[in-house]
């Protein structure tokens, strides 16, 4: 079953790395007359340079030659940096990861938790607060937020920095507050909802009343409420996490982190292609690791798939 | 345990809307006693069931006063004073087995949360191991149990879970709210005998909400008779079965299928060569149609496991074809192989005689159509009766005026056309999916348990309905069902599958009257809620197959 998906990934990765090649290959914009900017244009330093970076070959040689480069472990190097991509994208991995995780858990903390509770309380205040909450977050873009926390926490009461990743440690940990609040916003609403519809499903069941009916205590029973419900939270926080690894590129523009998002968006822009394929891949790879362990969890959340089997 | 008496007083429950469900009623248990609330469902029994716990559904509040030994508590008092009586005084046994257990905890896991709440100290270590062991023992089911999962057991052992669950905190009082009225029949008896077991050895008052009056003969002292929301009468179980008072009670005998098969016992003769009437005599000689459909040889493999094993069935032309057994049987797989739904593994299936590849793309909507158990599921919700009849008539090419006529053909006024699955009670619902199921105007009607989810009254209406489009369209009708007493009510023969094997086939009167195969013997006393324990045990030692 681990075969055939880690197989099926293999090909996804292999068509994704061909339609983002041919679709930077067709992009508008000359390599060369980046890479030159203001310095007159030679022919000879223009033959050169498409000598060096193959740009005369056919458009499937230019492919095979990335893809037979990547098969032998060499990404290639970033005509915008000239670092190798490997070393271009190791350097902003960890802001990037930081970011996610602080946003991550942000979100979960806060939302599982009122999520429970508007289920348990449903029609109360609290419930109240939790659906105005989940439909600001679900409907407030991204770095429409971003911007109103910068101008509130930034600029008229300076409590946050407004851009950078800070000097690492505890400085960083301070620089993705505000980033991470701003992600974690719209991913929060989506898991908040998710908890309150599938435990509100879950307090229904017959298990409930009867565990009511036995005379076992409300907290207890709550608990064995949210162990059913974990399915689907753990699907909508799976969910989140792959939208988390490919959305970070906003919160990062928004403010000036240098992580892979940024990295990505410039080499867009300056038709690096050996980074924005490498970067594609990385986030693909990403993504399709977290919906297999999500896969995994339902095998260690319901004996009921552990009975069947891994799902393909 | 001394016994504690229960006593309620001016018991009633209002609707959010302010309607009277129940009217006050007055009800009395001693310990060691068991009570039957008999009535259909919407009757108000679970109504008055939860109101005695507590947990009446939102919206919906009672009055009323109860005792439970020395201590009076109001009806209507809020959820955290109920609290400390649940679990410890009165506990709840709810219907469905598959659904009262939480399906990711360990059986023994959710014993042990009783205990707990009962006794207010943490489990730990083997003195948990022992006290789980100690209450599954009590109803009859190995150790090793504790840690299964609920899906890994059978219906019956999960009702027996349930009730170890239900009873751990030790209650005085135990509401069964229709416990048995999921599982089959030879289950359903086994069940309440170990209920009624318990029950005397812990001098526990049990509380037994039943719409089956076949089950509580001879399991319960008293009967209340609940009907719109009212007692209608009330007395020893013997006596008001015997002679009911009450034009209602004596209605929900008749239409009982187990209480009719006992009257038509009682009625024939000891060689069992009579007939009680109530189905064509099928005498052996006289000409009978040819089959339109002919099952023969049918294998049917889920993996390891052999469902179907050389099953042969045949279905005639104005004539019932019943198939009981239990859950597990294959019943059900033989059925949908027939119509398609499942891939035999082996044998032939002939329409008038020509071969049938396995699975739907063979078959045509003319040939056969299926009704299956659930109406409340089998109608989208979304789609007006018209609709759905509109549909059905649109793919047998025939015209959408007609749905007037499915309806008047089941029985229903053709208004229900602008009506949703909703707004109709569950024998319209299943009315409609008959009417749905005859727009092709099929030769073979397949009836998977078509009534099993149906209130007895209603039961009997819809089998009328089965038996009349039988005599009028001269339909072949598979009719699947666990309720021999219901096989009994409209098969002209009738097959008794086991274990995936057929091991007695015939007319239904010589079968139902004189069985040959222990198995069969076995299902009719289940049928008639006797003890079937001892069947089963008579059976076991002779190591029948």
């Amino acid at each position: 079953m681990l075969a055939v998906r880690v197989l099926g990934m293999l090909a996804i990765l292999l068509v994704l790395s061909f339609i983002v090649f041919s679709m930077m290959y067709l992009a508008p914009g000359d390599l060369v007359k980046t890479l030159l900017g203001n310095r007159p244009a030679s022919p000879e330093a223009v033959a050169a340079i498409r000598e060096q970076y193959h740009l005369d070959d056919p458009f499937l040689v230019q492919y095979f030659t990335w893809l037979g480069g990547v098969l032998t472990g060499d990404l290639g190097e970033s005509i915008r940096l000239q670092v190798p991509v490997a070393d271009a994208i190791a350097s902003r991995l960890p802001v990037t990861l930081a970011l996610c995780a602080v946003a991550f858990v942000l979100a979960l903390a806060v939302s599982i938790p009122l999520g429970v509770a508007s289920a348990v309380h449903a029609g109360r205040p609290v419930d109240r607060v939790g659906s105005a909450l989940g439909i600001v977050g679900l409907s407030a873009p991204t770095f429409a937020v971003g911007l109103l926390l910068l101008y509130v926490f930034a600029y008229y009461v300076p409590i946050f920095p407004v851009y950078g990743a800070g000097d690492g440690g505890l400085d960083t940990l301070y620089h993705l507050v505000l980033p991470g609040i701003t992600l974690a916003l719209g991913l929060g609403a989506i898991v908040l909802k998710l908890t309150r519809t599938a435990l509100l499903r879950e307090l229904d069941a017959d298990y409930v009343t009867s565990a009511r009916a036995r005379g076992i205590d409300d907290r207890v029973v709550h608990r064995l409420a949210l162990r059913n419900a974990l399915i689907p939270i753990v699907t909508g926080a799976s969910l989140v996490l792959t939208f988390l690894v490919g959305g970070t590129v906003l919160a990062e523009t928004t403010f000036a982190l240098p992580g892979i998002g940024l990295l990505l968006q410039d080499s867009v822009l300056f038709k690096d292609i050996a980074v924005v394929q490498a970067l594609t891949l990385l986030i693909a790879v990403a993504i399709a690791v977290i919906a297999l362990l999500a896969d995994l969890a339902y095998l260690l959340l319901d004996p009921r798939v552990r009975a069947k089997g891994v799902p393909a | 345990m001394t016994a504690v008496s229960i006593h309620a007083r001016g018991l009633t429950v209002l609707a959010p809307d302010g309607r009277t469900m129940v009217q006050p009623l007055d009800l009395d248990l001693v310990g060691g006693e068991t009570v039957a609330l008999i009535g259909e469902s919407g009757s108000g029994k679970t109504l008055t069931a939860k109101s005695l716990i507590g947990l009446l559904p939102p919206g919906f509040r009672a009055q009323g006063e109860v005792r439970y030994g020395e201590q009076a508590f109001e009806l209507s008092m809020p959820d955290a004073a109920w609290r400390p009586l649940r679990g410890r005084t009165v506990s709840l046994l709810l219907q469905d087995p598959f659904t009262s257990l939480s399906p990711v905890h360990r059986c023994g896991e959710q014993i042990a949360w009783t205990i707990e709440a009962a006794t207010g100290r943490r489990l730990r270590g083997a003195a948990r191991t022992s006290a789980i062991a100690a209450r599954l023992a009590e109803v009859r089911l190995p150790e090793r149990v504790a840690r299964a999962y609920p899906h890994e057991l059978s219906g019956g052992m999960r009702q027996r879970v349930a009730i170890a669950a239900a009873l751990a905190s030790d209650p005085v009082l135990l509401i069964a709210d229709e416990p048995t009225t999921a599982l089959d029949a030879s289950n359903q008896a086994e069940i309440l005998d170990l209920l009624h077991g318990i029950q005397t050895a812990r001098g526990m008052a049990v509380l037994l909400i039943s719409h089956d009056l076949g089950l509580v003969r001879g399991r319960t002292d008293r009967v209340l008779v609940m009907r719109s929301g009212e007692i209608v009468e009330r007395g020893d179980t013997a006596t008001v079965l015997a002679a009911p008072e009450h034009a209602y009670t004596r209605a929900l005998i008749e239409v009982d299928p187990a209480m009719r098969a006992l009257a038509a016992d009682d009625g024939s003769t000891a060689d069992g060569s009579a007939d009680d009437g109530s189905t064509p005599a099928l005498a052996a000689g006289t000409d009978r149609p040819t089959a339109v459909l002919e099952a023969s040889g049918i294998v049917k493999r889920f993996g390891e496991r052999t469902v179907l094993d050389d099953v042969s069935i045949a279905l005639r032309p104005g004539e019932v074809t019943g198939v009981v057994g239990e859950s597990g049987s294959g019943k059900s797989t033989l059925a949908r192989c027939i119509a398609g739904l499942e891939r035999e593994d082996g044998g032939e299936i002939r329409f008038e005689g020509v071969v049938l590849a396995p699975g739907r793309g063979s078959r045509t909507p003319a040939q056969m159509q299926i009704v299956f158990q659930d109406p409340y599921s089998s109608l989208n919700p979304m789609m007006s009766i018209g609709a759905i009849l509109r549909e059905a008539l649109h793919v047998a090419r025939r015209p959408a005026a007609d749905v007037a006529v499915l309806l008047e053909t089941v029985g229903l006024p053709a208004d229900f056309a602008g009506k949703r699955p909703a707004q109709l009670s569950g024998g319209q619902r299943q009315r409609v999916a008959i009417a749905r199921a005859l727009a092709p105007r099929p030769s073979v009607l397949i009836c998977d348990e078509s009534v099993s989810a149906l209130d007895v009254s209603v039961q009997a209406q819809v089998l009328a309905l089965l038996a009349q489009l039988r005599d009028e369209l001269g339909l072949a009708i598979l009719f699947i069902s666990h309720d021999l007493a219901v096989v009994r009510e409209i098969a002209d023969t009738v097959t008794v599958l086991w274990d995936g094997r057929v091991v007695e086939q015939g007319e239904c009167a010589r079968v139902l009257t004189a069985p040959e195969h222990e198995y069969t013997r076995l299902l009719i006393a289940a049928g008639r809620r006797e003890n079937p324990r001892a069947a089963a045990s008579d059976l076991a030692s002779k190591g029948t197959r």
